[in-house]
C-alpha cells in the first residue's frame, strides 16, 4: 500500500516531520517498507529555458543548445532529443549531478567536438517513467531556475507500507491517518461526503438475483446515473498522486475510481451508460460465460463467481475487474456508478481461479467497510460532479446493509494481565475512541461496538492488542520467564538424543553431515522401494522433487556424484533425518544414513590407498548403533539386505527379528541406474527401532548406575585355534560356539585370520580364532586349560563341523 | 699397600681407555672367575693371619671401585652408541600424518542445538511432530480457516486426497506441533519445536524445504512482558551480543493476538551486514500471545490459560550469525561448503562452554 505525505495530510492534521510519521507507522503495526523522497533525490535538477537550438555541425540527430538556468549566463549543451527547440522550458542537470534513470554521474564532455556542460532530461533519465521519446517539456509560464521537482509535482514523498491481511481499513489513506491520530501524531480531518439529492430517477436500476445460499455474495449495491459529464483528463494534483503511487492517469472518471479506492479503501466502478442495455443485475455467473476484462484478457467464468450483467451479458467481474464493453472513454457523456459490497471469500476464490490481482480484489478480499456503500456513493458523486460536471440521478440500490454491529467487552485489567502493561482505564477508552470505537467505561469493563471498518476485531484479545499497539510495545517491560527448577531439566528426550548421538559419532568418524530434501524424483524413489501412492506430492515444485523419500541413500549418492563431478570423487556423507513410508503419523521415521564413495582416503605417501568396502560401512553402522545404545553384544548379522545392496557383500544387524541397521556395498545395478560412478558403500541405522535404555523404576535412584564390576586378580590366558570349516559357515557361528563352551571362563573370542586355498581343500576355509579365558576363583592350571580347550573344540565341531587344522 | 693404589690407578686408566668392544673382555680379565682381582682375593688365604683383614678390606675396595668404573664406562658407551644411532635415525616430519577423515556437523544441526541449549536454560523441552500433517492441524486449528487469505501465502504442498476426500499437507510451519502438544498435554506447557517445513517456493531466498523453530508457553500468568523477556534473552544469547538492540513491532498472525514481529539491531555500513547496535533493524522472528480461538480449538480453557508462541527460521538465523550468504547452498551437499561452514563433531553446543564458535 503506497501513499504520499501530502495525501496523508488530506486526512491528518499534523505538524510532525516525515521521519516521525515513518517511525511511528512501523511501531503501530503498519510496517514501512520504503520511503521515496524525490524532493531529495532529484533536488539538483532545475527548470531551464532553451535559448537557442542549432543543428550540430558534425551530427545529424544532435543539436547544440544554449540553456539558461536563471543565472543569466547561458550554458552550451549538446542534446539528442527531437523535441528540443528554442523557447521551450525543460529540466536541466548540471555536471556533477546524479542521473537516476541511467545510473550515471554527469561530467562535462565534448560530443563530436562540441562542448556539452550538462543535460536536458527525459522522464526516463529522471527515473519517472520509461518515456524516452524526448526531453521533459514544462509549461511556458514556468519560472526558470527553480527546482524541477516542485513544478513536476514530485516533491511529495512516497511512503509504502506492508499491510497485514487483517487491516481492511488501512488499505486506504484515511485508515492510516486514523491510526496515526490515535497514536498522537495529529488530528483527523472530517470526511467530505455531502449527500447530493438526485435530480431525476436513474434510468438504470440495480437488481440482485442470487440463489438463497448465495445472498451474501453481494449483500448490497448502491449506484446512480450521471448525465452530461465530460470525461477529460483529471486535474494535475490527482494525476500527480496517482503517478506517485505507480498508477497511470487515464481519464477523470477512471482516475476518480482509482483515487477513492486508495484514499478510502472503497473500490468503485463506472459503466458507460450508452453501452449498458437494460438494468444491471448482480448475479452468479453461468458456467462458461465469458467476459473481456479491462486488462485486455478474456476470462471464462464459473458458476460460483459474482458478475455484474445487463441484457448484453456479463459487464464486469464482481469485486475484481470491469469489462471492456462498457468501459468509459473520453467520449462518455452518461455513466452509471457501482458502489457494491462483495463477499471477501468469494472474491478471493474467484480472483485466484481467474489469476487476476487488482486493487479492487485486494480490498474486497480483506473486507470493505459495509457503510461505505452509501458514503462511498456520496464521495464519488461529489468528485464526479466537481471534476466532470453533469448532473446526478437519485440513488438506486438493491439488497440491504449487512448487520456488522458487534458488541465487545474488555476487562480493563486484561490489558495488563495479557499484555504485561498497566494502561489506565481512561487511556484505554481514549485510544479506542480515537480508533473509531464507541467505548463506554463501565468501571471494571469497557463496552464497545466495533467500527464498521474493523471487521477484524473479534474479541477481547483484539481490543487489548489495539490498546497495546497504539500505546506502543516499547512500553511493555520485559520480564524474565519464571523458572520451575533452578537447574534446567534436559530439553531433549531420550529418543531425540539418539539422533544427536548418531550425528556426532558419524561426524567424528570422518563423515560430513548433509541436509537434503525430504522429496526426490519418483524414478529414484522406486529403486529404493517406493510403493505408496499417498506419498506422491500432488503439486510438486518440479518433477525432480515429486515423491516423499523412502530412503536417504539416493540423495547422498547423488550428492556424492555431484561432488565427484566437481573434482572431489572421494567423499563420506551422512544425514540423520526422516524417511516416509505412509502418510500416517507412524509412517515417518528418523534414520541415520551414511555413504562412502570412491577411495577410503586420498593418496598418501605411506598408507596404501584402497576402495571403500563393506567393512567401512559395517564399522560405521556398528559405531552408530553403539553410540545410540543398541545392545551390541546381542546383535546378529544376517546376509539378507534390502535389494539396493549387493546381495553377497552387504548385511543386516538384527536384534531378534528387528533389522536395526543394514550396511554394505551398494548394488552395482543400482549405481548404474542412478549414474553413480562408485565404488560406493552405505549404511542405514533405524534409530527408531533401537530400544531405549530402560530406567529401572523398581529400584531407587536415576537408573544411571552401572552393574557392579568385579575385577579378577588372576591372570587371563589366551589360546589360539584354527578350525577348518566348510566355507559357507560364518565366522560368527564359530565365535558363538567358542563363547558358549564355558560362559564363565571364556570372556572374549575373536577371529585373527581367515585362509582359503589349496592347503585346506576345496570349498573349505581355515578360521583362526583367539580365545581369552579369565578365571575368577584361582589361577588356571594346565589341566583346567586343557579341559576348556577341549570343550571349545568339541563345541565348535558340533555346531559348525569345524575341525582343528593339523 | 702402595702397589695396590698404583694398581688401582693403572686399572682405572685402562678402563677409561678401553675400546667399547673390549670392555666386556677387560671386565672378565679383572673381575671374572679367573680375573686378576678375583685371583688376588682368592690369594688372601695365603697371607699371614694378621695381614688378612687389612688386605681383604683393601682388595674389596679395589674390586668395588673397578666394578663401578666398568659399569659407568658401559653406561657412557651405551649412551654414546644410542646417540650415534639416533643421530642417524631422522624422519621428515613435514610429511603428512596418516590420513584420518575429518567430519563436520551441518550448520542447521549446530544452530538447532545452540537454540535448544538456550531455551533449555529457560525451562523448555523439545517437542516434535510429523511432517505430513492434516489440514486441520496445519491451518484450521491455528485459526486459519479454508478461505483465509493467510492460507494463500503459505504455498502449500499437498498429498493426494484419500478415500474420504481429505488432502494431507506437508506442514508449512512447525506450528501444528503447538496444536498436537496442547491437545495431548495439560498446561503448564513450555516447548520448542525445531524441524523441517515445506513451501512450494524455490528461488534465491526461498527453498521448498527449510527449518523453523517454534516456541510455545502456556500457563495461567504468562503475558507479553514474559514474551519480550524470553525473546530478548534468546536473541542476545544466540548472537552473543549483550547489548543487542531488540524491538517488538505490532504485526498480524492468525494464531496470535496480540502479535508482534521482532527486529534486531544491525548496520549496513561498508556494504556488509553487522549484527549489533547500528542504524538499521533486521526482522528476525514472529511471535505473539496465543489466540484464544487456538486455545479453545485444542480444548484449553482460554479464560483460565494464556501464553505466547513464537517462530523463526533456522537457516536465516544461521546465515546471520555465521555469515552464510546463500540459502540454497544449505542443501547442495557441496563438500567444500560443508567443510567450510560445518562444525567439528565434538563441539556440542552448551551454555557452560558458550554458544559462539
Amino acid at each position: 500500500m503506497k501513499f504520499t505525505f501530502d495525501w496523508l495530510k488530506e486526512h491528518l492534521h499534523t505538524e510532525r516531520p516525515l521521519s516521525d510519521i515513518v517511525e511511528k507507522l512501523s511501531m503501530i503495526g503498519l510496517e514501512v517498507e520504503g520511503v521515496e523522497d524525490r524532493a531529495q533525490s532529484l533536488a539538483s535538477f532545475r527548470v531551464a529555458l532553451v535559448v537557442s537550438a542549432k543543428k550540430h555541425p558534425d551530427a545529424d540527430r544532435l543539436q547544440v543548445c544554449m540553456v539558461d538556468c536563471g543565472d543569466g549566463d547561458p550554458i552550451q549543451v549538446v542534446c539528442g532529443a527531437p523535441n528540443a527547440r528554442a523557447g521551450m522550458k525543460g529540466v536541466f542537470a548540471a555536471p556533477g549531478s546524479y542521473i537516476p534513470g541511467i545510473n550515471v554521474t554527469l561530467k562535462k564532455s565534448k560530443i563530436r567536438g562540441e562542448e556539452s556542460n550538462g543535460m536536458l532530461l527525459s522522464e526516463r533519465e529522471m527515473g519517472l517513467s520509461d518515456d524516452h521519446e524526448g526531453i521533459v517539456e514544462l509549461p511556458e509560464d514556468t519560472e526558470i531556475g527553480i527546482a524541477a521537482v516542485d513544478v513536476l509535482g514530485l516533491s511529495d514523498p512516497v511512503i509504502e507500507i506492508g499491510l497485514t491481511p487483517n487491516r481492511q481499513d488501512c488499505a486506504g489513506v484515511r485508515g492510516i491517518a486514523r491510526d496515526l491520530a490515535a497514536a498522537g501524531l495529529g488530528t483527523m480531518k472530517p470526511l467530505d461526503a455531502p449527500q447530493t439529492q438526485g435530480d431525476f430517477a436513474s434510468p438504470i436500476q440495480w437488481q440482485r438475483d442470487f440463489p438463497n445460499d448465495a445472498q451474501g455474495a453481494c449483500p448490497l449495491v448502491v449506484g446512480r446515473y450521471f448525465r452530461g459529464v465530460e470525461n477529460g483528463p483529471s486535474p494535475q494534483w490527482l494525476q500527480d498522486r496517482l503517478c506517485a503511487i505507480g498508477l497511470r492517469p487515464i481519464s477523470a472518471l477512471v482516475d476518480i475510481t482509482n483515487y477513492v479506492t486508495f484514499d478510502l479503501a472503497r473500490p468503485l466502478h463506472v459503466f458507460d451508460a450508452a453501452n449498458v442495455k437494460g438494468d444491471i443485475t448482480m448475479r452468479l455467473a453461468k458456467d462458461g460465460e465469458k467476459v473481456l476484462a479491462l486488462d485486455g484478457g478474456e476470462y471464462e467464468l464459473e458458476s460460483d463467481m459474482t458478475v455484474i450483467a445487463d441484457d448484453n451479458g456479463v459487464e464486469a467481474i464482481g469485486g475484481i475487474m470491469g469489462g471492456e464493453a462498457s468501459a468509459v472513454t473520453e467520449n462518455t457523456t452518461d455513466v452509471f456508478l457501482e458502489v457494491a459490497l462483495f463477499d471477501p471469500v468469494r472474491t478471493a476464490t474467484s480472483g485466484r481461479k481467474l489469476g487476476i490481482m487488482s486493487d479492487a480484489r485486494y480490498r474486497f478480499e480483506r473486507g470493505v467497510d459495509p457503510e461505505s456503500a452509501f458514503w462511498g456513493t456520496h464521495v464519488a458523486t461529489k468528485m464526479i460532479l466537481d471534476l466532470c460536471g453533469g448532473e446526478a440521478s437519485e440513488l438506486t440500490f438493491a439488497g440491504e446493509m449487512p448487520n456488522w454491529r458487534r458488541e465487545l467487552r474488555l476487562r480493563i485489567s486484561r490489558v495488563a494481565s495479557l499484555g504485561g502493561l498497566d494502561v489506565p482505564g481512561d487511556e484505554q477508552v481514549r485510544i479506542l475512541a480515537d480508533l473509531g470505537f464507541d467505548p463506554v467505561d463501565e468501571g471494571d469493563n469497557i463496552c464497545t461496538v466495533i467500527p464498521s471498518w474493523r471487521q477484524d476485531i473479534n474479541g477481547e484479545a483484539d481490543l487489548a492488542e489495539e490498546i497495546l499497539r497504539i500505546r506502543g510495545y516499547d512500553d511493555i517491560p520485559a520480564v524474565p520467564l519464571s523458572r520451575e527448577a533452578v537447574v534446567a531439566m534436559p530439553a531433549w528426550s531420550a529418543s531425540q538424543r539418539r539422533e544427536s548421538a548418531a550425528r556426532r559419532i558419524l561426524a567424528s568418524r570422518g563423515m560430513t553431515e548433509a541436509v537434503t530434501f525430504s522429496f526426490m524424483k519418483r524414478k529414484t524413489a522406486e529403486i529404493f522401494g517406493f510403493d505408496n501412492e499417498a506419498l506422491a506430492v500432488d503439486n510438486p515444485i518440479s518433477a525432480d522433487l515429486d515423491t516423499m523419500r523412502p530412503s536417504i541413500l539416493p540423495n547422498l549418492l547423488e550428492a556424492a556424484q555431484r561432488n565427484a563431478d566437481r573434482g572431489y570423487p572421494d567423499v563420506a556423507l551422512f544425514e540423520v533425518g526422516p524417511i516416509y513410508s505412509s502418510d500416517e503419523e507412524d509412517g515417518q521415521a528418523n534414520v541415520a544414513t551414511a555413504i562412502r564413495i570412491g577411495k577410503q582416503h586420498s593418496r598418501h605417501w605411506c598408507t596404501p590407498q584402497r576402495d571403500v568396502d563393506a567393512w567401512d560401512a559395517k564399522a560405521d553402522a556398528y559405531a552408530a548403533l553403539e553410540a545410540v545404545g543398541a545392545p551390541i553384544e546381542n546383535l546378529q548379522v544376517t546376509m539378507d539386505p534390502p535389494q539396493w545392496f549387493h546381495p553377497g557383500r552387504a548385511g543386516v544387524f538384527r536384534l531378534g527379528p528387528n533389522a536395526l541397521a543394514s550396511f554394505g556395498d551398494i548394488h552395482p545395478a543400482t549405481l548404474r541406474e542412478m549414474n553413480i560412478d562408485g565404488p560406493a558403500v552405505g549404511m542405514v541405522v533405524n534409530l527408531h527401532l533401537v530400544p531405549l535404555a530402560r530406567k529401572n523404576k523398581a529400584k531407587s535412584g536415576s537408573g544411571a548406575a552401572r552393574p557392579l564390576l568385579h575385577l579378577s586378580p588372576f591372570q587371563a590366558v589366551h589360546r589360539d585355534f584354527a578350525f577348518v570349516v566348510d566355507n559357507v559357515v560364518s565366522a560368527g557361528e564359530i565365535l558363538r560356539a567358542a563363547r558358549s563352551a564355558d560362559k564363565n571362563l571364556v570372556v572374549d573370542a575373536s577371529v585373527f585370520d581367515v585362509y582359503e586355498g589349496d592347503n585346506v581343500g576345496e570349498d573349505k576355509k581355515s578360521v583362526a580364532i583367539s580365545v581369552t579365558l579369565q578365571p575368577t576363583e584361582a589361577t588356571l592350571t594346565d589341566e583346567k586349560i586343557e579341559a576348556v580347550v577341549k570343550k571349545i573344540t568339541t563345541e565348535v565341531k558340533q555346531r559348525t563341523g569345524g575341525v582343528l587344522r593339523g | 699397600m702402595e702397589n695396590l693404589e698404583q694398581l688401582r690407578d693403572e686399572l682405572l686408566s685402562q678402563v677409561e681407555a678401553v675400546d667399547p668392544e673390549e670392555l666386556e673382555a677387560l671386565r672378565v680379565s679383572l673381575l671374572g672367575k679367573r680375573g686378576s682381582i678375583t685371583e688376588m682375593v682368592k690369594g688372601i688365604g695365603r697371607l699371614p693371619l694378621e695381614d688378612r683383614r687389612d688386605v681383604g678390606q683393601q682388595l674389596n675396595v679395589l674390586k668395588t671401585v673397578i666394578a663401578d668404573a666398568i659399569d659407568s664406562k658401559k653406561e657412557a658407551l651405551d649412551a654414546q652408541t644410542l646417540d650415534a644411532g639416533l643421530a642417524a635415525d631422522r624422519i621428515d616430519l613435514s610429511l603428512s600424518q596418516r590420513p584420518e577423515g575429518v567430519g563436520r556437523i551441518h550448520p542447521i544441526s549446530q544452530t538447532i542445538d545452540e537454540m535448544v541449549a538456550i531455551f533449555c536454560e529457560m525451562g523448555f523441552t523439545v517437542a516434535e511432530g510429523p511432517h505430513i500433517e492434516s489440514d486441520f492441524n496445519n491451518f484450521t486449528a491455528l485459526n486459519i480457516p479454508p478461505e483465509h487469505p493467510a492460507r494463500q501465502d503459505h504455498d502449500t504442498f499437498y498429498l493426494p486426497a484419500n478415500e474420504k476426500g481429505e488432502r494431507k499437507v506437508l506442514r508449512t510451519h512447525t506450528s501444528p506441533v503447538q496444536i498436537r502438544t496442547m491437545v495431548n498435554e495439560k498446561p503448564p506447557i513450555r516447548i520448542v519445536v525445531p524441524g523441517r517445513t515445506f513451501r512450494a517456493d524455490h528461488d534465491a531466498t526461498h527453498s521448498p524445504m527449510f527449518h523453523q523453530i517454534e516456541g510455545l508457553v502456556i500457563d495461567q500468568t504468562t503475558h507479553m512482558g514474559h514474551l519480550k523477556g524470553c525473546l530478548i534473552e534468546f536473541c542476545r544469547a544466540f548472537f552473543d551480543i549483550d547489548n543487542l538492540p531488540v524491538r517488538f513491532r505490532p504485526s498480524y498472525f492468525p494464531f496470535t493476538e496480540p502479535s508482534a514481529e521482532v527486529d534486531i539491531g544491525c548496520s549496513h555500513e561498508d556494504g556488509g551486514l553487522t549484527i549489533g547496535a547500528g542504524a538499521d533493524w533486521l526482522e528476525i522472528l514472529g511471535c505473539g500471545m496465543v489466540n484464544p480461538h487456538v486455545l479453545e480449538n485444542c480444548g484449553i480453557d482460554s479464560e483460565k490459560y494464556q501464553g505466547f508462541a513464537f517462530g523463526l527460521g533456522i537457516e536465516r538465523a544461521a546465515m546471520l550469525k555465521y555469515g552464510i550468504p546463500d540459502l540454497r547452498t544449505f542443501y547442495e551437499s557441496d563438500i567444500r561448503w560443508l567443510k567450510h561452514y560445518g562444525f567439528v563433531p565434538l563441539d556440542v553446543p552448551n551454555v557452560a562452554e558458550g554458544l559462539f564458535r
